[in-house]
C-alpha cells in the first residue's frame, strides 16, 4: 500500500506491506534506526516516538495507520548540534547507561512534560511506567526528567 | 589536571541520546539473509522428522536446514563449555541445531534463510516437526531424583559434584557443639536476564578475501573469535568480531550462542551475509538464564553469637546443556558462603544437574548473589535464635573484628585484599535511622496496623577483578584472566587507548580516558578509547565479573606509566638531562625544580614520530602495551538496608527506602559508580520480590515475555540513598575493586530480610523468592489458620 507521512520534517512516500509495523518501516524502510525495538508485546517503550505530538509506541501502529501523520523520532529532537533540553538533561544526570531504552525514554519524557510541565517525582514515575530500563534502576532517569522540567520552567 | 575521582560526564552519551549509535540490528549490508529459528515446542523429545520442504516454497526463502543437514561440514566441534569443573563432569555435545533430540522448549531444530525479517518469520511456520515426546526433567526437584532424564543416554541428570570440604568431621563437631543452630533451605529461582537490547548477529563473508566479519551483541568479542574458529573450523586469523554498541548484557551476552555459530557457518557456506535478531520471546526461551539453585545451609554460633561453622550443599540447575561457564557459575560463589565473617569451620558441596530447561549461565553477580543471599538470610535467622539483633550478630563475626584489615585469609582459603566492615555498617545504619525505624515498627505492631514495617540489612562481600590466571587454572577454567591495554600518543598529541575490555553500558570510554588523562595531566577530551573490535583491539578477555577496571583499567594505567617513562627519556635526551631527574607536572615534562624549561608531554608524540632526535637505540613512536595479570582477586563489600511496608491484608510489599553504602576501593568516577549500584540494587530487589522464570511440569515456559515476566518499571522502587566508604585494594596499583555486580549482590538478601522482619511478630521466619503478594498473603493466612490453609499453602 502507498503511504505518505512526514518524519522529522521530511515527507516520505512509501509502499509498504499492510502488515508492516510502523517501527519496522522507520528502521528497516527509512533507515531511522535511532528508534529501538526491545520487546514484541508493546511492553518496553523502547520504540516510543511522537505521532502528531503525542507519544506512541511505534510497535503498536501499522505503518499504513500513520498515513498523513506528522512523526518525530529521536533523530528529530536535536536542532543541528544543539541537543534538546531532555537529551541534555539525560547526559548531565547520567540518565543512561547502555542507551538502548534512552530514545524511547526521551520521547516519552518530552511528551510527559508537554502535558504536565511541572510534574512531581511520582507523576514522572507514573508517566514513564510503560518504558523499561534494565541499567539505571530509574533513579537517574527520574532525576533527568525532573531536572529538565526545572530547567525548561526557568 | 586531576580528573580521577571527579564526576565527569560520560563521553559515550551524545550518540546514545540522539539515536546515532549503532546496535547490531541497526547495521545492514546489501544481500543480507535473515535467519528464522524453528524452535522446539517440546522440552524433551526425539525428532522423528523435521520437514523443511514447506518452508522452501515460501516467498523470499533461500534455504532451510535441519540439524541433520548441518552435522557434516558446518562445524568441527560442538558449542564450547570453557569450564569443566571436574575431570569427570558430564558434558553431552551441544550443536547449534539439534540433530535428533530436542532438550528444551526453545532448542533450535531447524533454520530458514530468507530475504527479509518478515519472510523469515513466516517461513518458520511452514517447517513441520514430528516430536516423540519423553517425560521432561522440568525442574531441579525432578532432575535431582532422576525420575525423568534430560539426556536419557547419560543415565543420570547429575553432571558433577564439586566440594570444598577440608575437615568434614571437624565441621560436624563444630555444628554439634554450637549453642544456637540454624538449618535452612533457600530457592534461587531462575531469572531471565532481560538486557533491553535483544541479542543479534550479522556475519559478513568476504568470498574473495577469504575472511569473515561477525557483528554480535556480545560482551565477549575476543572470546567469541577464538570459539568461532574452534567450532566452525575457520582459521582464527580470517575472523574479525565486532561488538558494536551493545545494549546491556548482565552476563547473558558472555556466551557462545548457537545463532552466532550458525550465522558464521551459513554465511561461509552461502557466501552471503547472514543475520538474526532475537525477539523478546526468543530471548526468554533461548538466551541463557540466571540463578536456578536450591541452597541448603546449616550454621551455628556459640553462646556469644560467634560463628562455629557453616555447611552448605547446593543443587544447581544447569539447564539442558553446558554453555560457556554454566557449571562454574555456582562455584564463583562457593568461596563466599561465609560472607564477611570469621568462621573456624566451612564446608561446601555443589551438585550440578541437567534439566530440560533453558541453559543457565552467568547473570549479574554469577554465583555471588546466591552466596550472599544464603549467608545473609541465615545470619538473620541465627540472630533470631541467639536473641540478638541482626546488626549485632554481624558485628560480632566480622573479619578483622570489624576493623580495617589487609590480606585476611577467609574460611574458604581465599585471601581478602582489604576490608573495614564495621564503619561501613555504622554509616548505613545511621543513614537509615535504625533506631527511629525500630520504634516506628514497634508502634505499628502494638497498634496492629495493616501495613507493617520491615527493616532488612545485608553486609556483602564479592569477588571481583576476575582473575589471576593461575587461580582460574586451579579451578579448571580453560582461559586466563589477564587483560591487555595499548596506549599510544599520536603525532598530534592526541592519545589512543586500546582496551581488551568491552563495554555494554558501563562507561569504559569515560573511565579509561580519565585514568590516562589524570596520569598524563592532559584533557580527557584528548583521549580516545578503541575497543570491542578484534581488528582494532586484537588482544583481550572482555567484560564480566566486575573485572574491567580492576584488571583492564589497571593495564591501561600501567601502559600509560610506560608511555610517560618513554616520553621523559626523550625529553631528557633532548634537554641533555638525566631521565631520573625528569618529572611530569600538569602535562609538562621538565627537570625537577626547573619549570622554566619544559616540554608538553603531548608534544613528545611528534618527536617520537619524527624520530629525528631520539636517544641512541630507542625505537621510534610513543606506544606501550601491557598485559596485566592480577596477583589476587579484589573483594568489594558494602552494607545495604532495605525498608519495606508489607500490607498484611493484600500481601503487597512496598519498598519505601533503600540505603546502600558500598566500598569498591578507590573510585575513578563516582557518577558511574552510583549508576552501577542503582541498577544493580533494582535487579537484586527484583529477584527478591518480582522476577521468576516459570515453567509448567512439562517444561513449557509460562512467562516468556515482558507481559508476564515482571522486569521492574519506574513504579516499583523509590529513589535510593547511597554513600560509600573507601578501602583501597591491595591487589592492584590503582587500589580499585569493581562495582558492576555489587548492587545485585547486596540487595536480594536485604529485601527478603526486610519482608521477613515486617512479619516476624506473626511467626514468619522465611519466605521464598520472589515474595509476591500472593505468596506473602498465603503465608500470613497459613499462620492465622494453620489447619485450614495448610493444603493451599503447599500447593
Amino acid at each position: 500500500m502507498d503511504v505518505q507521512f512526514s518524519v522529522n520534517g521530511t515527507t516520505y512516500d512509501s509502499n509498504v506491506e499492510p502488515r508492516t509495523l510502523l517501527v519496522h518501516h522507520l528502521r528497516d524502510g527509512l533507515g531511522l534506526t535511532g528508534t529501538n525495538v526491545g520487546c514484541d508485546t508493546s511492553s518496553c517503550g523502547a520504540c516510543t516516538i511522537h505521532v502528531d505530538g503525542e507519544s506512541v509506541k511505534s510497535c503498536t501502529m501499522l505503518a499504513v495507520q500513520a498515513n498523513g501523520a506528522d512523526l518525530t523520532t529521536i533523530e528529530g529532537m536535536a536542532s543541528g548540534s544543539d541537543l534538546h533540553p531532555m537529551q541534555q538533561a539525560f547526559m548531565e544526570n547520567h540518565g543512561l547507561q547502555c542507551g538502548y531504552c534512552t530514545p524511547g525514554m526521551i520521547m516519552a519524557a518530552t511528551s510527559l512534560l508537554a502535558e504536565n510541565p511541572n510534574p512531581t517525582e511520582a507523576e514522572v514515575r507514573e508517566g514513564l511506567e510503560g518504558n523499561l530500563c534494565r541499567c539505571t534502576g530509574y533513579h537517574n532517569i527520574i532525576k533527568s526528567v525532573m531536572a529538565c522540567a526545572a530547567g525548561m520552567g526557568a | 589536571m586531576a580528573v580521577m575521582g571527579t564526576r565527569m560526564l560520560r563521553k559515550e552519551d551524545p550518540p546514545l541520546v540522539t539515536g546515532e549509535a549503532k546496535y547490531v540490528d541497526d547495521i545492514h549490508v546489501p544481500g543480507e539473509l535473515w535467519m528464522g529459528m524453528v524452535r522446539s515446542t517440546q522440552a524433551n523429545a526425539r525428532l522423528a522428522s523435521v520437514d523443511v520442504t514447506g518452508a522452501l516454497t515460501q516467498p523470499g526463502v533461500v534455504a532451510a536446514y535441519t540439524g541433520a543437514d548441518l552435522v557434516d561440514g558446518y562445524w568441527v566441534a560442538p558449542l564450547p563449555c570453557a569450564w569443566p569443573v571436574t575431570p569427570d563432569m558430564l558434558n553431552p555435545p551441544h550443536y547449534p541445531v539439534a540433530v535428533s533430540h530436542a532438550r528444551y522448549v526453545g532448542d533450535i531444530v531447524a533454520v530458514v534463510l530468507a530475504t527479509s525479517r518478515y519472510a523469515a518469520a513466516d517461513a518458520v511456520e511452514h517447517v513441520v516437526v514430528d516430536y516423540e515426546t519423553l517425560p521432561a526433567a522440568a525442574s531441579l526437584e525432578v532432575a535431582a531424583t532422576d525420575s525423568a532424564l534430560a539426556h536419557p543416554d547419560l543415565g543420570t541428570n547429575k553432571a558433577y559434584t564439586w566440594a570444598i570440604d577440608a575437615d568434614p568431621e571437624g565441621l560436624a563437631a563444630a555444628l554439634e557443639g554450637s549453642a544456637h543452630r540454624v538449618k535452612a533451605t533457600f530457592t534461587q529461582q531462575r531469572l531471565i536476564p532481560s538486557a533491553m537490547e535483544p541479542r543479534g548477529v550479522l556475519a559478513i563473508p568476504s568470498p574473495h578475501g577469504q575472511d569473515m566479519t561477525l557483528y554480535s551483541s556480545s560482551q565477549v568479542p575476543h572470546i567469541l573469535k577464538v570459539m568461532v574458529a574452534a567450532t566452525t573450523g575457520l582459521p582464527e586469523h580470517s575472523l574479525r568480531v565486532i561488538a558494536p554498541q551493545v545494549g546491556g548484557g548482565f552476563g547473558a551476552k558472555l556466551n557462545i550462542n548457537a545463532d552466532e555459530i550458525l550465522a558464521v557457518a551459513l554465511a561461509n557456506k552461502l557466501k552471503k551475509p547472514v543475520r538474526w535478531t532475537e525477539t523478546r520471546t526468543e530471548a526468554a526461551m533461548s538466551t541463557t538464564q540466571g540463578r536456578g539453585q536450591r541452597q541448603h545451609i546449616e550454621l551455628g554460633c556459640d553462646a556469644d553469637g560467634k560463628l562455629t561453622g557453616v555447611r552448605v550443599y547446593i543443587q544447581a540447575d544447569m539447564g539442558a546443556y553446558m554453555q560457556l561457564i554454566t557449571p562454574g557459575t555456582p562455584l564463583l560463589g562457593s568461596f563466599l558462603y561465609t560472607g564477611v565473617y570469621a568462621c573456624p569451620q566451612f564446608g561446601f558441596v555443589c551438585e550440578g544437574f541437567f534439566t530440560n530447561l533453558t541453559p543457565t549461565d552467568a547473570y549479574r553477580g554469577a554465583g555471588r548473589p546466591e552466596a550472599s543471599y544464603a549467608i545473609e538470610r541465615a545470619m538473620d535467622m541465627l540472630a533470631l535464635e541467639a536473641g540478638i539483633t541482626p546488626e549485632e550478630i554481624r558485628r560480632r563475626n566480622y573479619a578483622g573484628g570489624g576493623e580495617f584489615f589487609e590480606n585476611w585469609t577467609a574460611p574458604s582459603g581465599l585471601v581478602f585484599d582489604s576490608g573495614n566492615y564495621g564503619p561501613n555498617l555504622d554509616l548505613a545504619l545511621n543513614m537509615a535511622d535504625i533506631a527511629g525505624l525500630r520504634s516506628e515498627q514497634a508502634r505499628r505492631r502494638a497498634a496492629g496496623e495493616r501495613k507493617q514495617l520491615g527493616i532488612g540489612m545485608c553486609t556483602y562481600v564479592e569477588i571481583c577483578g576476575l582473575a589471576p590466571s593461575r587461580a582460574l587454572g586451579d579451578l579448571g577454567y580453560a582461559a586466563g584472566g589477564w587483560e591487555h591495554a595499548t596506549v599510544r600518543m599520536l603525532p598530534t598529541g592526541k592519545v589512543e587507548v586500546v582496551s581488551g575490555s568491552t563495554p555494554h553500558g558501563q562507561g569504559h570510554e569515560t573511565s579509561w580516558s580519565m585514568i590516562v588523562a589524570d596520569k598524563m595531566g592532559i584533557d580527557p577530551a584528548d583521549v580516545v578509547v578503541l575497543h570491542s573490535d578484534t581488528a582494532r583491539s586484537p588482544l583481550g578477555l572482555d567484560t564480566y565479573g566486575s573485572r574491567s577496571l580492576a584488571v583492564g583499567g589497571v593495564a591501561i594505567a600501567m601502559a600509560t606509566d610506560k608511555v610517560i617513562q618513554k616520553a621523559k627519556a626523550i625529553v631528557a635526551h633532548q634537554m641533555e638531562a638525566n631521565v631520573e631527574d625528569m618529572v611530569l607536572d600538569d602535562g609538562n615534562i621538565m627537570v625537577a625544580g626547573s619549570p622554566d624549561r619544559s616540554t608538553p608531554i603531548q608534544a613528545v608524540g611528534f618527536a617520537a614520530f619524527s624520530a629525528h632526535n631520539l636517544p641512541e637505540g630507542m625505537e621510534p613512536n610513543l606506544q606501550e602495551q601491557v598485559s596485566f595479570d592480577p596477583s589476587n582477586f579484589a573483594f568489594p563489600f558494602g552494607t545495604h538496608v532495605c525498608v519495606v511496608e508489607v500490607d498484611t491484608e493484600t500481601g503487597y510489599t512496598d519498598v519505601i527506602d533503600y540505603i546502600a553504602v558500598d566500598d569498591c576501593g578507590n573510585q575513578v568516577n563516582p557518577l558511574i559508580v552510583e549508576g552501577q549500584v542503582h541498577g544493580g540494587i533494582v535487579q537484586g530487589v527484583a529477584q527478591a520480590l518480582w522476577e521468576y522464570a516459570q515453567y509448567d511440569t512439562e517444561g513449557n515456559p509460562l512467562n516468556p515475555s515482558f507481559m508476564d515476566y515482571l522486569v521492574p518499571s519506574p513504579m516499583e522502587m523509590p529513589n535510593m540513598r547511597l554513600d560509600s566508604t573507601v578501602t583501597p585494594s591491595t591487589s592492584n596499583p590503582l587500589g580499585v575493586k569493581g562495582v558492576g555486580e555489587a548492587g545485585t549482590i547486596g540487595s536480594a538478601a536485604a529485601a527478603i530480610n526486610a519482608v521477613v522482619d515486617a512479619l516476624s511478630h506473626l511467626g514468619v521466619t522465611d519466605i521464598d523468592m520472589p515474595a509476591t503478594p500472593q505468596k506473602v498473603w498465603r503465608l500470613i493466612q497459613s499462620l492465622d489458620q494453620p489447619s485450614a490453609n495448610a493444603e493451599e499453602v503447599s500447593a
